[in-house]
């Protein structure tokens, strides 16, 4: 069965003893600094609404302490939230009763930590086996399942070994092991590769965005960092305070970033590898023996293309390949170095 | 002003009352319940009686090899295994053997005790931290009030004999199990706990795989404490009709036998160094992966 999407609505969370009581403050319009200097709760989401796609990666981005932890802790309801909703084929999470939401971790949700959060005193192998385990997986077929997400993420012959044992970048692959044995529609990974190197973190990304071309599940992806959010994400939401102040697709965000805050954070970015061709291309007539691009390249593609060619245009075509439009190495280069401004 | 150098007593027919009142009270209870209390324990007289009595018939040679196995499988340690063999040897050359298996029985059995009541009641106390807040301090009174005191509501309730003394080494051991377990399962890592969570554990499946397994270690450490406790009550227990190598040091001390209270007295230590060190090893064993590294 294909993964469904999961929607948030409405969400808040108030940290402290009375949270309940806020939330009309919050709706309100009180402030995260308001909240926390007058009444000493701490304002975790605020207003969140967001619906994350089936079958394709959501990234959710923002600063340390926006509140992405707290995000995605609330699809598995490891927090309890304060109001609002989050749902998952029609049910909404937060109103399981605490048995169906024992079954809904154990069948629906997998989660991957950034600190990787593996059980220190079992084996690899076990500690992949450790939800079928919880499910009551009889060990053969647990072990058989585990062993071919162990091959997958490249660990073949460490079953025996103890997490202590392993780099951080081969535990890490441990828990994604972990996570995919469950084989549960949602993939819930929390900076997941945020406390890696960086040549093993985008060794890990290429090994999720290959894994998710095969399971499409719906993975919910938490980060800090623009480039990987870019890389990883159909869509990406981005946090500050706890709320939402921007979402769509990495080129939405990059081309219109919608305040400073964003446009900050996009700055830096290398636009040639996130922007289409696609956004620059005019519908004019086809040009004779020309270069031809395929539509939803990115125009670092094209750029080489063009110059490998030593041509000045080229005609971008669809997947039948007919013609388009056109683009000029002039606007393309134009494209790639126009910093982002608000 | 006589109120400043003398202190404002009860009256001292009042005081002789009270405590009159108190004692009173205490024999009825111990009248009214003492027989149906010796019946609740006898279970466990005779099992102590059983295993003495196993214990002490056993060939001596056999009991060496039963020993030094348990020893192996604890340590893994050839020259622990050859220490606990010499040191068997000399005690028994040295006329010592019978009462030093009678001192083993006796620890033995109050280990068991300890754990088997010890390790629920630290899980229990981890559960909550009201729980924790009623148990500790009646785990403070049971370690520092002199064990006298205590010894003698038990004599007035089952008289002298061994499950009295057994009874009264639990209650000068057990603390450290309990809190160690407590602390133990408090320590775990949060960060594997949520995982747990996450992957739909239910709090007993927690209990098990996580906080358990994770908290071994220190319980262990709880476990050789309460060993060590246990041992320097043998000669307290033996006040009270437990035979072993305590009653041999209390008739040194009675009759000023040198040699006699120096022989017995080591012989405990010695008891108590290969006890110590094989659960030591044991424990150290148990940690070897339990270490959370990175990178
Ligand atoms: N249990 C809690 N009690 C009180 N405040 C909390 C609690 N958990 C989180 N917060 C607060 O909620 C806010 C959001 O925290 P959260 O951990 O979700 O941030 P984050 O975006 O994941 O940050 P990071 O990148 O550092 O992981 C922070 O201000 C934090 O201090
Ligand atoms: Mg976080």
């Amino acid at each position: 069965m294909a993964s469904q999407g999961i929607e948030v609505r409405n969400l808040y969370k108030i940290f402290g003893p009375r949270g309940k009581d806020y939330v009309e403050a919050v709706r309100g319009g009180m402030s995260k600094t308001e909240l926390n200097e007058k009444h000493g709760h701490v304002l975790g989401l605020n207003d969140i609404n967001i619906s994350m796609p089936a079958g394709q990666i959501q990234v959710v981005m923002g600063l340390s302490g926006s509140g992405k932890s707290t995000l995605i802790r609330h699809i598995n309801r490891l927090i309890e939230p304060t109001s609002g909703e989050v749902l998952y084929e029609d049910t909404d999470v937060c109103k399981m009763s605490d048995s169906e939401l024992l079954e809904f971790r154990r069948n629906k949700t997998a989660m991957v930590f950034q600190k990787f959060a593996l059980l220190p005193h079992r084996t690899v192998l076990k500690n992949t086996t450790y939800g079928l385990e919880l499910q009551g997986v009889a060990e053969a077929e647990a072990t058989e399942r585990a062993k071919r997400w162990i091959d997958r993420v490249g660990l073949d012959g460490f079953e025996d070994h103890y997490p202590n044992q392993l780099s951080g970048g081969m535990q890490q692959r441990v828990g994604l092991a972990r996570a995919l044995t469950n084989d549960a529609d949602i993939l819930l990974m929390d900076e997941a590769f945020s406390a890696l190197d960086p040549l093993i973190r985008t060794d890990m990304q290429a090994v999720l965005l290959d894994i998710q071309q095969e399971l499409q599940k719906t993975v919910v992806f938490i980060t800090h960092d623009l480039d990987e959010a870019l890389r990883l994400g159909d869509r990406i939401a981005i946090l500050r305070d706890g709320a939402v102040i921007q979402q769509g697709t990495g080129q939405e965000i990059v081309l219109n970033p919608a305040d400073e805050y964003i446009s900050d954070f996009v700055k830096e970015v290398n636009r040639g590898r996130v922007i289409k061709v696609d956004t620059i291309m005019k519908p004019e007539k086809v040009i004779a023996d020309a270069v031809t691009i395929p539509s939803g390249s990115m125009l670092e593609e094209a750029a080489k293309k063009l110059t490998n060619a030593s041509a000045m245009s080229a005609n971008v075509v669809d997947s039948s390949n007919a013609v388009i439009g056109t683009i000029t190495i002039h606007d393309t280069i134009e494209a790639m170095v126009t910093p982002a401004t608000h | 002003m006589g109120i400043l150098t003398e202190f404002p007593e009860m009256g001292r027919a009042d005081l002789r009352d009270f405590k009159k009142g108190i004692d009173e009270t205490f024999r009825l209870f111990t009248r009214e319940y003492g027989e149906s209390i010796e019946n609740f324990f006898y279970p466990l007289l005779k099992f102590l009686g059983w295993f003495e009595r196993l214990i002490v018939a056993t060939p001596w040679p056999l009991m060496i090899l039963i020993l030094s196995g348990l020893v192996w499988a604890g340590s893994r340690s050839w020259g622990l295994v050859f220490g606990t063999i010499f040191t068997l040897l000399v005690v028994g050359y040295l006329g010592m053997w019978e009462d030093t298996m009678f001192t083993l029985a006796l620890i033995s059995v109050a280990t068991m005790l300890c754990i088997i009541i010890g390790i629920p009641l630290g899980i229990l106390m981890s559960k909550s931290d009201r729980t924790q807040s009623v148990i500790t301090p009646i785990l403070d009174i049971m370690q520092t009030i002199p064990s006298f005191v205590y010894l003698i509501p038990i004599l007035m309730l089952l008289g002298i004999g061994k499950v009295p003394g057994l009874i009264a080494v639990c209650i000068y051991a057990i603390p450290p199990v309990v809190r160690l377990t407590n602390l133990g399962i408090r320590l775990v890592d949060k960060d594997v706990l949520e995982a747990a969570d996450a992957f739909g554990a239910s709090p007993r499946q927690k209990l098990w795989t996580v906080q358990m397994p994770l908290a071994l270690p220190n319980i262990f450490a709880g476990v050789n404490q309460t060993i060590m406790m246990a041992l320097a009550m043998v000669v307290v227990a033996a006040l009270i009709g437990v035979h072993g190598l305590g009653q041999e040091v209390l008739k040194a001390v009675n009759n000023q036998y040198l040699a006699l209270g120096m022989m017995n007295g080591l012989a405990i230590v010695a008891i108590a160094i290969v006890f110590d060190r094989v659960s030591q090893k044991f424990g150290k064993r148990l940690q070897k992966h339990s270490e959370v590294i990175h990178g």
